[in-house]
């Protein structure tokens, strides 16, 4: 294992993130209690609870959600296609280091990176709405598990892009729908029968609604569903990438 | 001795189709500089990525160091340090930390000692903090240069160091690589300057077309670059050479009405004095003289235009 390859790329990514403080960290923030002025405090005071939690309470893990997603893709998508757009992808690959540590680089400094926004996020809900957490410790493995996951999808985008225009198609075209349709500001419960089941079919339902079990003991799927798709979802994106190296993939010729 | 890199029937075939390395082998030899010439699109990049794993044969097997670079990648990669022939660097990154990357990449610990000595001997030390969008073409090559030197490998691959450098770039460039010759290292660099491969290597190979056409030390082909011919043209036709002229290394054209003397310009004695004597002895009158040298340019148009 050449651990200070991992180091090497990992800390890499991370001063990239910290050259880019203000548009890496302020900037999902600032959208993000934006959503909670107008849905939480301005909207959701006149709505009502859902299931004894207030409206402004209920979007908390939503939003949290719809944040980490886009960060994660956007983050560990951009982190390999700009190697490759610049032409320093021809290092890593050259070097002595194995694909598993390539990934656990890009992807790790993706991931920790839209682990901490989450948290930053969620330490900035408090300012706005009461928030209590049923389960501090699933809270917080819900959240490492989606933006690892998510990283590895981004990690599957930035190869597969050949351009700038392919690395915001999946983003905005594809998770965005999916997590607003996903149940980040609603119960699913509160849709007509067949949407409820058409609805089953977005990954996203069972992230958020795991997710959302963490901090208010109540869920849309069962939390066995929601680890069960997590899991499935991760084990895909792995083979996929694996699947990536062992060809060559956009990345050899 | 056993070779640092040996190359086996290499082919590769690219998915549109182009043949760009058609069947080759080259065995490169421990601590040697050695120069790969060839005209744009011989094949030399494509060679060289694929001993450092950015490209995959299609056949053919490669070692370094003895270690096979499919199955045993990181023991070969290690040894290898690669200046690619674009200039790639993270635009946004400072000089010193591209250069810490690499050695962590290639599984070093860090050595700030060593990292200084390299970016000094770059003459980069004063730009150590500057952001690598901010520094010019040439220094920017000395930073893929650093990069390359990074992990102490015992193997460089130049992929054409000195295209679009100064003359200033280019002598530190071979005072680096002297350098590092001196201590152990073998040099591989690729170039279509052929005065570039007379100055520095001890060998040089031609490959144009996908195939290894030569691969001979330098001084040989310095010693074919000192033949000279001599033409002699002659105011009437002959049949054959007169016996009289058959010890000089002598041939005649098709149409008898020129006679061509091969020498060594560096022997003692040319034999061209003896050879005008013994011509006007038999008989034959001289319309014109005319000599010229082959240089290795020469021997390199006509190795590549077949």
């Amino acid at each position: 294992m050449n651990i200070h390859a991992i180091k090497a790329i990992y800390f890499f990514e991370m001063a990239r993130t910290f050259r880019t403080l203000l548009q890496s960290i302020i900037s999902p923030v600032i959208s993000t209690a934006l959503y909670f002025i107008v849905f939480g405090s301005a909207i959701g005071s006149r709505m009502v609870a859902i299931e004894g939690v207030s409206y402004g309470a209920f979007i908390v893990p939503g939003l949290i959600m719809l944040t980490v997603l886009m960060q994660s893709v956007t983050n560990a998508s951009f982190g390999i296609y700009f190697p490759k757009f610049i032409g320093t992808i021809y290092e890593p690959l050259s070097a002595p280091v194995s694909y598993f540590e390539i990934v656990v680089g890009y992807v790790g400094a993706a991931a920790t990176k839209s682990f901490v926004i989450g948290l930053i996020i969620l330490a900035t809900s408090f300012l706005f709405v009461p928030v209590q957490i049923a389960h501090p410790f699933w809270m917080l493995g819900f959240l490492l598990l989606t933006c690892l996951s998510f990283s590895l999808l981004g990690f599957i985008i930035g190869i597969w892009a050949r351009n700038f225009e392919q690395l915001n198609l999946v983003p905005s075209l594809i998770i965005t729908p999916l997590v607003f349709l996903g149940g980040s500001f609603y119960s699913i419960s509160m849709l007509p029968p067949f949407w409820q089941t058409a609805t089953l079919f977005n990954p996203i339902v069972y992230l958020v609604s795991g997710f959302r079990w963490s901090f208010f003991d109540t869920a849309d799927v069962a939390v066995s569903y929601s680890l069960a798709a997590i899991f499935v979802f991760s084990v895909l994106c792995v083979s996929v990438i694996s699947w990536i190296f062992k060809t060559g993939y956009r990345l050899k010729n | 001795m056993d070779p640092i890199i040996s190359v086996t029937a290499l082919d590769k075939t690219y998915r549109s189709g182009q043949r760009a390395l058609k069947g080759v082998s080259l065995q490169i030899r421990s601590g040697e500089i050695l120069a790969l010439l060839g005209p744009n699109g011989a094949g030399k990049t494509t060679l060289i990525s694929m001993i450092c794993g950015l490209t995959s044969p299609s056949s053919g097997q490669i070692t370094v160091g003895g270690y096979d670079i499919v199955t045993d990648y990181r023991a070969a990669r290690s040894l290898i340090g690669l200046v690619p022939q674009e200039v790639a660097l993270e635009p946004f990154e400072k000089v010193i930390n591209t250069v810490k990357f690499s050695r962590g990449l290639f599984g070093h610990p860090p050595d700030a000692a060593y990292v200084e000595q390299i970016l000094r001997q770059l003459s980069l030390w004063d730009k150590r903090n500057t952001p690598i969008k901010e520094l010019s073409g040439g220094m920017k090559r000395r930073v893929l240069i650093a990069k390359a030197l990074s992990h102490q490998p015992k193997i460089l691959f130049l992929d054409e160091p000195t295209a679009g450098v100064d003359v200033e770039l280019r002598k530190d460039m071979w005072d680096v690589v002297g350098k590092l010759k001196a201590s152990g290292v073998t040099i591989v660099l690729t170039t279509h300057y052929i005065e570039e491969a007379e100055a520095i290597a001890d060998r040089v190979g031609v490959i144009a077309d996908g195939d290894i056409l030569l691969v001979e030390d330098k001084d040989k082909l310095m010693a074919q670059m000192g033949i000279k011919e001599l033409y002699i043209e002659l105011q009437k036709p002959i049949k054959a050479i007169p016996p009289a002229l058959a010890s000089y290394d002598l041939w005649l054209a098709e149409d008898g009405g020129r006679l061509t003397y091969v020498y060594d310009t560096k022997a003692e004695r040319t034999g061209i004095t003896g050879l005008l004597t013994d011509l006007s002895a038999a008989g034959l009158a001289l319309r014109d003289l005319r000599t010229s040298q082959s240089s290795l340019e020469d021997i390199f148009v006509d190795l590549v235009k077949d």
